[in-house]
């Protein structure tokens, strides 16, 4: 079970979050069939350090950038996605 | 002194100890000490003409035919650890070819006849028990669905039963039939010639039989890199050297992405967690392999008496091979609402296996961008029953260079064809079921 610090609610036990994709699969719109096939079907798969798109589902539902070492579980970054603009 | 016959050297190469009736009554009156290991354990040539990566049991069934089918004897299995203990030691036994995908259909009944078979042509006792994969309908939509499946079976000749609920009661009559039940039972389908093996026996029987023909099996060696020269494959650097291969063939589901990483290539393929559960063992009471699709729930006894029951991968990228506990009380829950005597039981051991998630649910067999490079991968968690089918085929293509005919749906070039095999309807992602 892993512990997800949440930036908006605190740590949250993982059953609370789902995994959508890793971040270098994320689909920009305009993309060419080409780039899309290439994005959505070649993966680095790391085992090791991963950035990761997940959204806190059943708590406040906001998108999050999580960087997660899939070998051990071990939680490195959870922060706000997309990341918060810097104040005019 | 030689010993009856079986186990005598055969061109330098230890004989296959044929097991028998007669030999176990033989060697017991002389108290068991003359049994020869399996498999060798040989220290690696400088150069074969095929290694395959992977000592799980597809890669020892690819190395056994390519030896067997194919004539080819310099063939060397690398296995990181030891033999069978990933995903081969890890899934839930269960053997059928009951999909709805014509190429699937057709892999999976290619793999099946060779299960019916492969006890005897190996000489070793793989429980392979053929008693019967049953999914179970819980409602009106589940059972047209099933019926569905069971007509698209048929017409591809492969065996399927539509059963009502009083034929499911006769079957297993520890389910909860009850009309209130959570998951209330309207009938099912079953696969009469699906069932279940014993997992290991089929690592060691492969092993064994693989060695007799000269296939050195190595342990212990991890591949952690490629020798490439312009664009083609010329060996393997590992732990214990470099190694020089005319072909290679990457056979290591669970880490693919890992292994084709190192020759710098990027899959289709995310790996996930899968977890399983065993009881402890009890006296008989379920005598057939039950299945439920809508509520993704695997249930069957093993010949020791364990319950062994599976269920939902953990839904995030992991290599870690240890699961998340609330998916192991929500598949305690599934088998209990599905089978409340189970409720009593307690559970003896869990794991989870990490599994090669593609894209649309299929497997991957085919040639990479790397000339002299070849994957067999992507299996999701439905690798096991496939094990002899994807061992006779890869070996054809590490062979030939050219995919066998049930094969061919299966290269990896699918996906930027758009020629995907998606048996769920649910991609482009790593499939859930």
């Amino acid at each position: 079970m892993m512990l997800i610090a949440c930036p908006h609610c605190g740590p949250r036990a993982h059953v609370e979050f789902s995994y959508a994709r890793t971040m270098d699969a994320v689909l920009p719109l305009d993309a060419t069939p080409a780039e899309a096939s290439h994005i959505l079907y070649q993966r680095e798969n790391p085992r090791g350090p991963s950035d990761e798109l997940w959204r806190h589902t059943f708590g406040c539902g906001s998108w999050l950038r999580v960087r997660r070492n899939t070998a051990t579980h071990e939680l490195i970054e959870v922060a706000p996605w997309p990341p918060a603009k810097a104040a005019p | 002194m030689g010993f009856g016959g079986f186990g005598e050297p055969r061109d330098g190469v230890e004989g296959l100890r044929r097991f028998s009736a007669l030999a176990l009554l033989r060697a017991g009156l002389e108290g068991q000490k003359r049994w020869r290991s399996h498999w060798r354990a040989p220290e690696p040539r400088k150069h074969y003409d095929v290694i395959v990566i992977g000592g799980g049991g597809h890669g020892l069934a690819t190395a056994y035919y390519l030896a067997r089918t194919h004539g080819v004897r310099s063939v060397a299995v690398l296995e990181k650890a030891w033999i069978g203990g990933g995903n081969t030691g890890r899934n839930t036994t269960i053997v059928r070819s009951n999909y709805r995908q014509p190429q699937l259909q057709r892999l999976l009944e290619f793999s099946l006849k060779t299960w019916e078979t492969l006890s005897d042509e190996l000489n070793y006792n793989l429980m392979f028990s053929q008693r019967g994969a049953l999914f179970l309908g819980h409602s009106d939509a589940d059972m047209v669905k099933l019926a569905e499946r069971g007509d698209s079976l048929r017409c591809a000749g492969i065996d399927a039963e539509l059963m009502t609920r009083e034929r499911v009661a006769a079957l297993a009559p520890c389910l909860n039939l009850s009309p209130d039940a959570r998951f209330p039972i309207l009938g099912g389908l079953i696969q009469k010639r699906g069932g279940t093996a014993r997992h290991d026996a089929v690592a060691w029987g492969y092993a064994r039989a693989a060695d007799a023909l000269g296939v050195d099996v190595i342990q212990n060696c991890e591949v952690t890199g490629f020798a490439l020269t312009g664009g083609r494959v010329t060996g393997v650097v590992t732990t214990r050297g470099d190694i020089g291969a005319g072909r290679v063939g990457i056979c290591v589901a669970g880490n693919s992405g890992v292994v084709a990483g190192l020759a710098g290539l990027k899959l289709p393929i995310e790996s996930h967690l899968l977890q399983a559960f065993v009881s402890e063992p009890i006296k008989p009471m379920l005598d057939t392999v039950i299945m439920s699709q809508s509520i993704h729930a695997y249930i069957s006894q093993s010949d020791k008496g364990e319950m062994v029951v599976g269920g939902d991968p953990d839904h995030y990228p992991s290599y870690a091979q240890s699961g998340s506990p609330h998916r192991i009380e929500e598949v305690a829950a599934q088998a209990i609402s599905l089978i409340p005597a189970m409720s009593r039981l307690r559970m003896l051991r869990c794991w989870a296996g990490t599994t090669d998630m593609s894209f649309d649910g299929s497997p991957i067999i085919g040639p990479t961008p790397i000339d002299g490079l070849y994957l067999n991968g992507g299996w999701c968690y439905g690798g096991f029953k496939a094990t002899p089918g994807s061992g006779r085929l890869y070996a054809h293509l590490l062979a030939t260079g050219v995919s066998h005919e049930i094969a061919a749906p299966f290269a990896l070039d699918r996906f930027d064809r758009g020629a995907t095999i998606d048996e769920a309807g649910a991609g482009p992602a790593p499939q859930a079921r």
